[in-house]
C-alpha cells in the first residue's frame, strides 16, 4: 500500500480533477479542476523518476546516486503548457464575463440558446 | 551545408520564426506577408519532402535535432502518410491565409490582425510539428502549441458566442491533451523511451501487461476528444461556427485530420495492429461510433438553420467516414480513411471558404456581418453565382457524386466494406450520403428556387477571396477525376503503415 | 499600497537582490538546478511586485507594454536563431557542437544563449499576462483603464 503512495496521490487528484472540471459550472471552478488534472500528470512522471538518496543529476566526482533528470525536463514543459493554458482560460472567463455578465455554465449556454432561437425564426 | 537536407526542420523553422516576427513588427500588412511568404516556404518543403520520401532509403526520412541520434534525441521522422498529411496541412494553410487578408478585415478589429497572423503561424507550427515529429512528448508539446493558438483563433471570432465555444473548447481539449500526456507517461515507465520507433519495438516484448493497456486507453479518448470522435464532438458545431470565416476553414481541414494522424500513428505503428485490432473489441467500438457519427450528427445537420453550423455537423459525420475505414484493419480500410482525410479536408475547406465569401455578400456595407442563416438565402443564387456554384460543386464531393474527390474515397470505403465481407455496411455508407443529399439539396433550394428580396444587386465575393476557394473546389473535381496522386500515395502510406505495424 | 512607508523600503531594498538571484539562477544553470525558465519568472516576479507596490502605471513606466511584447517574441526569435546558427555553420538543426571549433565550448555556447531567450521569452510572457489582467480592470464599474492601487 504505501510503496503505491504516489500513485495513490495521482490518481486521487487525476479523478478529483475531472471531477470538478465535469461537475461543476462555475467557469473559475472548471479551471481549477483543470490544474488540478493537469497536476495529477506532474506527479505520473515525476515520481517514479526519484531515487531515494538520489541526488541532481550533475556530474561530479564525489556523486554517483542520480535521479533521472528527463522527467524534470518533461514536465518542465508540461508545467509551462499548464500555465499557459491557465491564463488562457482565465482571459476567456474575463472576456465571457465582461460579454454575458456572468460566468455559470447554465447561464451562458441558455442565453446561447435564446440567440440561436433568435436568429432561426 | 546543403538545405535539402535540412527540409524536415525548416518545415516546422520557418512558420515558428514568422509567428514572433508577426508579433514583433506590430503590423497586420506585413505581419501577413511575413506569415504568408513562411506558409508558402513550408508548402515548398512539404512538396519537397514528398518528394524525397520517394527515393528515402527504407521510405523514411529521419532527421535528428541536435544531431543527437535517436532514441536519446528527438527525432523528426517522415514516411509516406507523414509527408502527406503535411502537404494537406501546409497547402491548406498557403491557400487560406491570402484569403484571410480580406476575409478577417471585417470580422477582426485591425489592430489585433497582427496577432491573427500570429497565431495562424504558430498553429500551423503545431500542427506540422504533432505530423513531423517522431518523440511521443514532442507530440504532445506541439498539439499544445496548436490547440492554444486555435482557442485564441476561435475567440476572435466576433460573436460573443465565439468566446464561450472557444472556453469550451479550452476545457475539452485540455482533458484531451491531458489524457494523451498521461498515456505517453505510462509508456515511457514501462518502456523508457520518448522515441515512437523505439518505443514500439520496446512494447513487443510486453505486449498485454496492463499500464500499457492504460496508456492505449488514456491515448485513444485523449486523441478522440481532438478529432471529434461522436460523441466526443460536442465542443465542434459551435466552435466552427463562430470562429472567423477563415480559422474555421483552416481548423475544418487541417486539426481533426491531424488529429487522426495522430491516431493511425500510435494504433498502427507504436501499439501495433495485434494489440489495437485483434486482442481488444477496437475495432467494433470504432465501427459502432463511426456508424452513429454518420447517421446521427448528419442527420442533426439537416436541421441546422445556420448554413456554417449545418456543415460543422457535416464535418462531424464526414469524420465518421474516415473513422469507419479506420474500424476495417486492412489495408483498403486504411487506404481509404487516409483518402478521404485529404479529399474531406480539401472539400470542407472549400465550402467554409465559400461561405465566409457569402457572408460578405450578405452584409450591407459598414454593417455588422449577418448570420448566415436560411432565410437570409434565398435566392442568393443571383447574387453571388460563383460562391453559390462552387459550394453546390464541393457539395457534390461531399455527398460522393461520381467525379468528385468525395466519391473516390467512398469508393475505397465501400471496397473494404465488401473485402471485410460486410456487406450491411454498403448499405449504410449509401444510406447515409442520402442524408449529405438532403442538407446539400436544402441549401440548393433555397440558394437557387426561392425568389430573392426586391431591390437586390449582384455583389460577389472579392477576388482574393474567391480564387483560393475556388482553386480548391477545383482541386475537388480534379482529385475526383485524376486519382494517381491521392490514391496512389495513400496505398503506398497504408501499406508501409500496416507492413511496418505487423 | 504606495503610502506604505514599510512596503515602499523593503520593496526597494529588496527588488536589487530579486534581481541579482534571477541573474545567479540564469547563470548558474550550466552547473547546478537553474535556468532561463525560472530566472524568467523571477525577473518577472520582481517587476510583478514593483507594480503591486508602486502601482501598474508606474511599473508601465519602467517596462512599457513594447518593451514586454518584444521581449516575448525577441527569445523565440534567439532560441530559433541559435538553432539556425547550427544549421549553417553546418550541424543539423540545434546542433550545438558546430557553434565552436571546440565542441564542448560549443555546447555552452549553445546553451547559454538557448537559455538567455528562453529568460527573455518566459519573463516578457510573464509581465505580459499580468499587465493584461491587472489593466482589465473592474467589469462592474465599467471604467477600463484599471487603476487598481490603494
Amino acid at each position: 500500500m504505501l510503496e503505491h503512495f504516489s500513485h495513490i496521490v495521482t490518481v486521487f487528484l487525476l479523478v478529483a480533477g475531472l471531477f470538478i472540471v465535469i461537475a461543476r459550472g462555475n467557469l473559475i471552478k472548471k479551471l481549477v479542476g483543470l490544474s488540478i488534472l493537469q497536476t495529477s500528470v506532474y506527479l505520473l512522471y515525476i515520481a517514479p523518476g526519484k531515487l531515494l538518496g538520489g541526488t541532481a543529476p550533475i556530474l561530479a566526482p564525489q556523486l554517483s546516486v542520480y535521479s533521472n533528470p528527463l522527467p524534470h525536463v518533461l514536465i518542465l514543459t508540461a508545467i509551462v503548457v499548464g500555465v499557459a493554458t491557465l491564463a488562457l482560460g482565465l482571459a476567456l472567463a474575463v472576456r465571457i464575463r465582461e460579454a454575458y455578465d456572468t460566468i455559470e455554465e447554465d447561464e451562458i449556454l441558455a442565453l446561447d440558446h435564446a440567440a440561436d432561437a433568435r436568429e432561426g425564426s | 551545408m546543403s538545405l535539402v537536407l535540412h527540409l524536415p526542420a525548416l518545415q516546422v523553422v520557418l512558420p515558428l520564426i514568422s509567428a514572433p516576427l508577426a508579433v514583433l513588427l506590430r503590423h497586420g500588412g506585413v505581419a501577413f506577408a511575413v506569415v504568408t511568404a513562411a506558409a508558402w516556404a513550408a508548402f515548398a518543403c512539404a512538396i519537397g519532402l514528398w518528394l524525397q520520401v520517394g527515393q528515402a532509403e527504407g521510405g523514411v526520412i529521419s532527421y535528428h535535432i541536435g544531431s543527437w541520434p535517436p532514441p536519446w534525441g528527438i527525432e523528426y521522422r517522415v514516411d509516406r502518410l507523414a509527408s502527406f498529411v503535411l502537404l494537406l496541412v501546409s497547402g491548406m494553410a498557403a491557400l487560406v491565409l491570402p484569403y484571410s487578408r480580406a476575409s478577417i478585415e471585417r470580422e477582426i478589429p485591425r489592430e489585433l490582425h497582427y496577432l491573427y497572423y500570429a497565431m495562424f503561424g504558430l498553429c500551423l507550427t503545431g500542427l506540422l510539428g504533432i505530423t513531423i515529429t517522431g518523440d511521443a512528448f514532442n507530440i504532445f508539446v506541439f498539439l499544445e502549441i496548436s490547440s492554444l493558438s486555435t482557442y485564441v483563433l476561435i475567440a476572435l471570432g466576433r460573436d460573443r458566442r465565439a468566446l464561450a465555444a472557444a472556453y469550451r473548447y479550452l476545457i475539452m481539449g485540455s482533458i484531451g491533451a491531458t489524457f494523451i500526456v498521461i498515456g505517453i507517461g505510462f509508456l515511457y515507465l514501462m518502456t523508457g523511451t520518448l522515441n515512437l520507433v523505439d518505443m514500439a519495438e520496446r512494447l513487443r516484448t510486453i505486449e498485454s501487461s496492463r499500464p500499457v493497456l492504460a496508456a492505449l486507453a488514456f491515448i485513444t479518448v485523449g486523441v478522440s476528444l481532438k478529432l471529434a470522435l461522436f460523441p466526443l464532438h460536442q465542443w465542434l458545431p459551435n466552435a466552427y461556427t463562430y470562429a472567423p470565416s477563415a480559422a474555421t476553414a483552416f481548423l475544418a481541414a487541417t486539426a481533426t485530420k491531424v488529429s487522426v494522424y495522430v491516431l493511425i500513428r500510435f494504433w498502427f505503428s507504436v501499439f501495433g495492429e495485434s494489440l489495437v485490432f485483434h486482442k481488444l473489441p477496437l475495432p467494433q467500438i470504432l465501427l459502432l461510433l463511426s456508424l452513429a457519427a454518420m447517421f446521427a450528427a448528419s442527420f442533426t445537420a439537416i436541421f441546422q438553420d445556420n448554413l456554417k453550423r449545418l456543415f460543422a455537423y457535416s464535418s462531424v459525420g464526414q469524420m465518421g467516414y474516415i473513422t469507419l475505414g479506420m474500424s476495417f484493419d486492412s489495408v483498403n480500410g486504411l487506404d481509404a480513411a487516409i483518402l478521404h482525410l485529404f479529399n474531406h479536408g480539401i472539400t470542407k475547406a472549400a465550402i467554409f471558404l465559400l461561405i465566409g465569401g457569402l457572408v460578405l455578400g450578405l452584409a450591407k456595407p459598414g454593417a455588422v456581418l449577418p448570420t448566415p442563416t436560411f432565410d437570409r438565402l434565398a435566392g442568393l443564387a443571383k447574387r453571388m453565382p460563383f460562391t453559390c456554384f462552387g459550394i453546390v460543386l464541393a457539395g457534390l464531393s461531399l455527398i460522393g457524386v461520381p467525379g468528385t474527390a468525395g466519391f473516390i474515397s467512398k469508393w475505397y470505403l465501400i471496397l473494404a466494406a465488401m473485402e471485410a465481407g460486410k456487406f450491411w455496411i454498403v448499405g449504410a455508407i449509401l444510406l447515409s450520403s442520402l442524408l449529405a443529399v438532403v442538407y446539400v439539396w436544402r441549401f440548393v433550394e433555397v440558394a437557387y428556387f426561392k425568389p430573392a428580396p426586391e431591390g437586390s444587386v449582384r455583389q460577389e465575393a472579392p477576388l482574393s477571396m474567391l480564387i483560393p476557394a475556388w482553386l480548391l473546389v477545383i482541386g475537388t473535381i480534379w482529385f475526383g477525376l485524376d486519382t494517381s496522386f491521392t490514391v496512389g500515395t495513400a496505398t503506398e502510406a497504408a501499406l508501409q503503415l500496416v507492413r511496418v505495424g505487423k | 499600497m504606495k503610502n506604505d512607508l514599510v512596503l515602499r523600503v523593503v520593496g526597494k531594498l529588496l527588488i536589487p537582490f530579486i534581481l541579482l538571484f534571477a541573474l545567479y539562477v540564469q547563470f548558474h544553470g550550466d552547473f547546478g538546478p537553474g535556468g532561463g525558465f525560472q530566472a524568467g519568472v523571477i525577473l518577472a516576479a520582481a517587476m510583478v511586485f514593483y507594480a503591486l507596490i508602486f502601482g501598474v502605471d508606474t511599473a508601465r513606466r519602467v517596462m512599457p507594454d513594447w518593451l514586454v511584447e518584444t521581449m516575448l517574441a525577441a527569445g523565440v526569435l534567439i532560441y530559433a536563431g541559435v538553432g539556425l546558427a547550427g544549421l549553417l555553420l553546418g550541424g543539423n538543426y540545434l546542433d550545438y557542437f558546430v557553434l565552436d571549433a571546440d565542441p564542448v565550448h560549443g555546447q555552452h555556447r549553445g546553451i547559454f544563449w538557448v537559455e538567455v531567450g528562453v529568460a527573455t521569452t518566459v519573463s516578457g510572457v510573464m509581465l505580459k499576462i499580468f499587465y493584461l489582467f491587472a489593466s482589465r480592470g473592474d467589469a462592474d464599474a465599467g471604467d477600463g483603464d484599471g487603476r487598481r492601487e490603494d
